[in-house]
């Protein structure tokens, strides 16, 4: 039993194991000056995963008596974490090194709520649920105020704590609401007791705390006051991180939750979810406006990013879930790219991130600012680029689903929103004359800025096999 | 050979319009003229080497590609072969490569341009991407093809005219221009429509088969019922009438000369407004069906010839006399194909294709000649100073005013083919056409020399400098003048046969099966007397047109049996035009030879009359006033009051005063304070409890 138990776990282990070897092996030998070189081997740790976990076996196996699963669904968003990962890994890790931040702790934190994040979409139980969610947040609270000599980034991981524990508690609270009234943790018996019969108000109400809790973690309104404080405070890449590979984790986890222990409600949190959907679409759109910091304007992007992918989860289809994989894949893939240009804005050697410091950055940088147009483009979803289709197809699960009101609401959102992604490519090539920035020439970075953008170019013509493999996860998930 | 005979022209249209920067402009010009020198020989060898009876009913296709599959609408993008189609393939492309020769000489330093301007390029570019759209237009196999090189010709037209875009005059032509031809396109648009959906298809071979179904069809548009027949043919006639400038939507031609003269030449005299020509004949089939709509057009064609003759006589601008001139002869045109003699349409299309581009490039190289002065007022005298362009205008003038042998078949172009007409129109039994062309006919012979003699007799007027310098024009002026005046001389006696012969020549010509009138037959010496289409033949041959619709390029119904009494009038009629050429003739030579100061007391004297013409019978003025004023006052209504003030200003309202009020609410509760954000988290959860319990959730 337990070997077989082990096999299916094993990359979760693997990724485990190596961490605390080396946060055991850093701390009596070189500290601080290997990090470097963790950051490459954990990133390089991740990407074997990844690839061992996207070529590995097919079909669904669970563990521990269900508290953990393996299904296609997990294995599509843990890629999906593990390359994000990864990459913010190896982005980051210049700009924190010449800054002094490049503490050993940072890969190690990293993989080890990666680790957490594995664990979110493969859980079973409302048990493993919350074991692998804290296991993301602590890491994930401590690497946000990494920057320990800053006010803001101790601010930034201070608030999100103790709003993180707020949370924690709400989705505990719902968690024992769901146990008493259900009578079980696991997904499969509190699927089990809501096929019989109808769903008790106290499922209910343990529901709708679960989900304000999971809410809270993928930055929808109204839990998402923490985001712009914590993405401004942060150190640049750590809000990279921020943006990628939680998002996924979270929404992994949403969907799970929701379709797994609650398939037979939909009704019921469907309508939840789109008022979520609703509000965050909104609120990041128009709040955004107002932002002259491309951090903050990233964190209100963020937002209402959230809000198109729970879109997709408030359909309750097997199509609506495709349509969240797909746009999550897409929206990772954006962030990353401009993740990369945000970390190449330095003037004197001091980040910079008013968005006005880019006045004409065209004409001194045409390259970099092309991409960083499609980028921007394809975040505000303007046709050729594949940010378009991604809320294309979310709007379609929506309207299929009968949220025509909803897939409406979503395209003015979007209409709000393009105005401050426009904005920035206003300045880049139409703004007034102002000092220039350095000019940053890390290939690392400008690779992934490219990369990102010709993705955001290319991936129109077949999304590079994702549609499909999305729509295997959506199947093994809801069913 | 059909598929290079086409895209020639396109790809010297490309390589000229975009290649000249790296080409240069020279070789990128000689390049494309070159292209449509060889499209012309490709012609002129397609069209006397086709033989319509070696294909089955008179033509061949060309299949390019599969273009429009939707639903029942199956179309290819074809090329079809026949003699209306050969036939308009030799007049535009030696009209053409003409012009493109022409243009090397006219357009060189352009005093529109300042020197060092790149403008001869793109010039060679509309004029070639012009012929291409124009072969398209007539090799079409199916409306909507035919629609394709339609607005292909419109769009090069809007173009060239607009040529002079510096000029706002220009400008505004070009305009003009355009949205007189939407008018027309529309009528063409329904009527297409209206043949998709009563039979489906838009290919020809199907709508010409279902003809007679369409004649016994009943069809609801607007207030009525309609006979289908009459109905679409009158569609189709008001899209011909916008690009052939007939009356109503005339009012673009004369404006049209703003654009340079080559252009005014090429296509607003030889090839483009003769479109309209070769869609009424191109639908032979259906018009046979359509009396009503035929009748129309038989009397909307006289009134175009006559109402353009009468403007023309006033008018002092060379190239607007032409213009109206143009407008007057496919009046012409019209009421031959509205009577039913469609190869007489054709015929007179076909020599009016020469002398008018030659005349236009006559007028070309005098105003070359008196540095871009186009007031006959002050010409006067050239005669001796440019004797070529004299000549080439003489034998023009010699051909659109129909001097010949009268009875016989010796005489210009001209003279052949606009007597056709009007022996057709008689035959046709349109009293009202027939009248009304002879009378053009003399004001016509009245006007043409009136140029003759303003521009070329008498003393010289106007600015003394300009008539000291002015020069014959340079030999690339020259050759196109000398080559279409062949044309203008030969092209009516050497294809009177084909085009107004007997039954069996014309038959054999467009391929249209004909048979021996079964009555009277001297049916053993059928063999011998084939070949002998001389007058001798006259009376001994019988024979009758016996296609079915779509069996060769035109269709003569078994009742039409125009062909026959045509040549069967009275004496009186055949001479008449002659007559009234003659009249023309000797009142210009009175008026502008002997008596030079009559016109100018006869203007005086008959004010209102002359006023009245001279404004062209204040078209412009009425349109002005009935369509242009309220259509630009409801125009500005929708752009203030619909545009600005409403949907701008409920969005600018949107953008810049409630989104920023939600903006700013926002960042307020953007406190920065945790409790803040606790507060809101549990605001939230309760909101989502309280609606749990109350909505949908408590069922």
């Amino acid at each position: 039993m337990i070997p077989a138990d082990l096999t299916v776990i094993l990359p979760e282990i693997v990724l485990a194991l190596s961490a605390m070897a080396a946060l055991l092996g850093a701390v009596y030998t070189g500290k601080d000056k290997l990090a470097s070189a963790l950051v490459w081997l954990i990133a390089g740790l991740m990407l074997v995963l990844a690839i061992w976990i996207g070529t590995g076996s097919d079909g669904s196996r669970s563990a521990f008596n269900g508290m953990f699963i393996d299904d296609g669904f997990a294995r599509f968003a843990k890629v999906a974490i593990l390359l994000s990962a990864a990459a913010v890994l190896v982005m980051g890790q210049d700009y924190m090194s010449r800054r002094g931040m490049l503490r050993f702790e940072y890969p190690i934190l990293v993989a080890l709520s990666a680790v957490g994040m594995m664990v979110m979409v493969s859980a079973g139980n409302l048990m493993s649920l919350y074991m692998g969610l804290e296991l993301q947040s602590l890491a994930l609270y401590v690497v946000a105020s990494l920057r320990r000599d800053s006010v803001k980034s101790t601010e930034a991981g201070l608030k999100y704590f103790v709003l993180g524990a707020l949370s924690s508690g709400l989705l505990l609270y719902g968690a024992s609401l769901v146990y008493g009234f259900a009578g079980t943790t696991d997904f499969a018996g509190i699927y089990a007791v809501a096929q019989h019969g109808e769903v008790s108000v106290g499922l209910l109400f343990g529901l709708v705390f679960l989900i304000s809790g999971m809410a809270f973690k993928v930055s929808a309104v109204p839990f998402h006051m923490w985001t712009p404080d914590v993405y401004e405070g942060a150190p640049t890449p750590v809000t990279a991180f921020f943006a990628s590979a939680p998002k996924v984790a979270a929404m992994g986890l949403f969907a799970r939750v929701m379709h797994d222990a609650f398939g037979h409600a939909v009704e019921d949190w469907s309508q939840v979810v789109a008022l979520l959907s609703l509000l965050s679409m909104f609120v990041g759109a128009v709040a955004a406006i107002g932002q002259r910091d491309i951090k903050r304007l990233m964190a209100y992007s963020s937002i209402a990013h959230m809000g198109y992918a729970l879109m997709g989860l408030a359909a309750g289809t097997a199509y609506g879930v495709q349509a969240l994989l797909v746009y999550l894949a897409i929206y990772v893939s954006m962030n990353i790219g401009t993740f990369a240009f945000i970390l190449m804005l330095e003037k004197d050697g001091k980040p910079i991130t008013d968005i006005r410091a880019l006045n004409l950055y065209a004409r001194r940088e045409p390259g970099k600012a092309l991409a960083m147009l499609i980028l921007l483009f394809s975040l505000a979803g303007v046709p050729p680029m594949l940010g378009f289709f991604g809320k294309l197809y979310v709007l379609n699960a929506a309207y299929d689903a009968g949220l025509a009101w909803l897939a409406i609401a979503g395209v003015i959102a979007s209409v709000i929103g393009a105005f401050y992604y426009l904005r920035i490519v206003y300045y880049m090539y139409f703004g007034e004359e102002g000092e220039e920035l350095d000019s940053n020439r890390s290939p690392i970075l400008w690779g992934f800025l490219m990369a990102s953008a010709a993705v955001m170019l290319l991936g129109i013509i077949n999304m590079f096999g994702v549609e499909g493999a999305a729509a295997a996860a959506s199947v093994a998930l809801v069913n | 050979m059909e598929t290079i005979l086409l895209f020639t022209p396109l790809v010297g249209a490309l390589v000229c319009g975009f290649g000249h920067k790296i080409l240069g402009e020279k070789v990128a010009t000689v390049f494309a003229t070159a292209l449509l020198f060889l499209t012309a020989a490709l012609s002129w060898i397609v069209f006397l080497t086709f033989d319509p009876s070696a294909h089955e009913n008179g033509y061949y296709t060309v299949e390019i590609l599969r273009w429009i599959q939707s639903g029942s609408l199956d179309t290819s993008w074809q090329f079809r072969v026949d003699r209306l189609t050969a036939i308009m393939l030799i007049v535009i492309t030696s009209v053409s490569s003409l012009v493109h020769l022409y243009s090397f000489g006219y357009m060189d330093h352009d005093p529109q341009w300042k020197d060092g301007e790149s403008y001869k390029p793109r010039f060679f570019a509309y004029l070639s991407f012009f012929t291409f759209a124009m072969l398209m237009l007539v090799t079409a196999d199916n409306l909507v093809q035919m629609f394709f090189g339609w607005e292909g010709v419109g769009v090069a037209s809007y173009l060239l005219i607009g040529f002079y875009y510096r000029k706002p005059s220009a400008g505004a032509a070009a305009m003009k221009a355009f949205i007189v031809n939407r008018v027309g396109d529309f009528g063409f648009a329904l009527g297409i429509f209206a043949l998709f959906f009563l039979t489906g298809s838009i290919n020809f071979d199907d709508i010409f088969a279902a003809t007679p179904m369409l004649a016994e069809t009943q069809l609801g548009f607007l207030w009525t019922e309609w006979n289908a027949a009459n109905l679409i043919a009158f569609l189709l006639f008001v899209g011909a009438m916008g690009k052939s400038a007939q009356l109503i939507l005339h009012t673009w031609l004369p404006d049209a000369m703003e654009g340079p003269t080559p252009v005014s030449a090429l296509i607003h005299a030889a090839t483009m407004v003769t479109a309209g020509v070769f869609l009424v004949c191109r639908m032979s089939p259906l018009m046979e069906v359509a009396p009503e709509a035929t009748a129309f057009i038989t009397v909307l064609g006289a009134t175009t010839a006559f109402f353009a003759a009468t403007v023309g006589l006033v008018q002092t601008d060379i190239k607007r006399v032409i213009a109206y001139s143009t407008c007057s002869q496919l009046g012409y045109m019209f009421v031959a194909a509205g009577v039913g003699m469609y190869s007489a349409a054709m015929f007179h299309l076909f020599t009016h294709a020469f002398f008018k581009a030659m005349l236009f490039l006559g007028a070309g190289s005098v105003i070359h000649a008196m540095h871009h002065e186009q007031d006959m007022m002050n010409y006067g005298g050239l005669r001796k100073k440019i004797p070529y362009t004299f000549w080439a205008m003489m034998i023009g003038t010699l051909a659109i005013t129909g001097v010949g042998i009268p009875l016989t078949h010796i005489g210009f172009a001209g003279f052949l083919s606009k007597d056709a007409i009007i022996e057709s129109a008689y035959a046709g039994g349109s009293m009202y056409g027939f009248w009304m062309l002879v009378i053009a006919a003399a004001m016509t012979s009245f006007y043409s020399w009136r140029l003759i003699f303003l521009t070329f007799y008498g003393k010289p007027r106007g600015d003394k400098h300009t008539h000291d310098h002015a020069h014959e024009s340079p030999m690339v002026m020259l050759v196109p003048l000398g080559v279409l005046a062949l044309g203008a001389v030969f092209s009516g006696m050497v294809w009177y046969n084909s085009f107004f012969g007997h039954t069996d020549t014309v038959g054999k010509f467009y391929g249209i099966p004909y048979a021996e009138a079964s009555a009277e037959t001297h049916g053993d010496d059928h063999g011998a007397a084939k070949d002998d289409h001389g007058e001798a033949a006259k009376g001994e041959h019988h024979y009758a047109f016996a296609g079915e619709p779509g069996q060769g390029a035109l269709y003569i119904a078994p009742d039409n049996t125009l062909l026959d009494d045509a040549h069967a009038v009275n004496k009186w009629v055949k001479v008449s035009p002659f007559i009234a050429m003659v009249l023309g003739l000797s009142l210009a030579i009175w008026f502008y030879i002997v008596n030079p100061s009559l016109p100018g007391r006869l203007a005086q004297t008959h004010q209102p009359l002359y006023q009245f013409l001279k404004n062209k019978w204040y078209f412009d003025e009425l349109y002005n006033y009935v369509f242009v004023k309220p259509a630009l006052a409801l125009g500005r209504f929708f752009w203030k009051r619909g545009d600005g003030s409403t949907i701008d200003g409920a969005l600018n309202g949107l953008a810049m005063g409630i989104i920023p009020f939600f903006t700013r609410l926002a960042g307020r509760a953007q406190s920065g304070y945790i409790f803040t954000y606790a507060f809101w988290m549990v605001l939230g959860i309760a909101a989502l409890v309280t609606w749990m319990s109350i909505g949908g959730g408590a069922h």
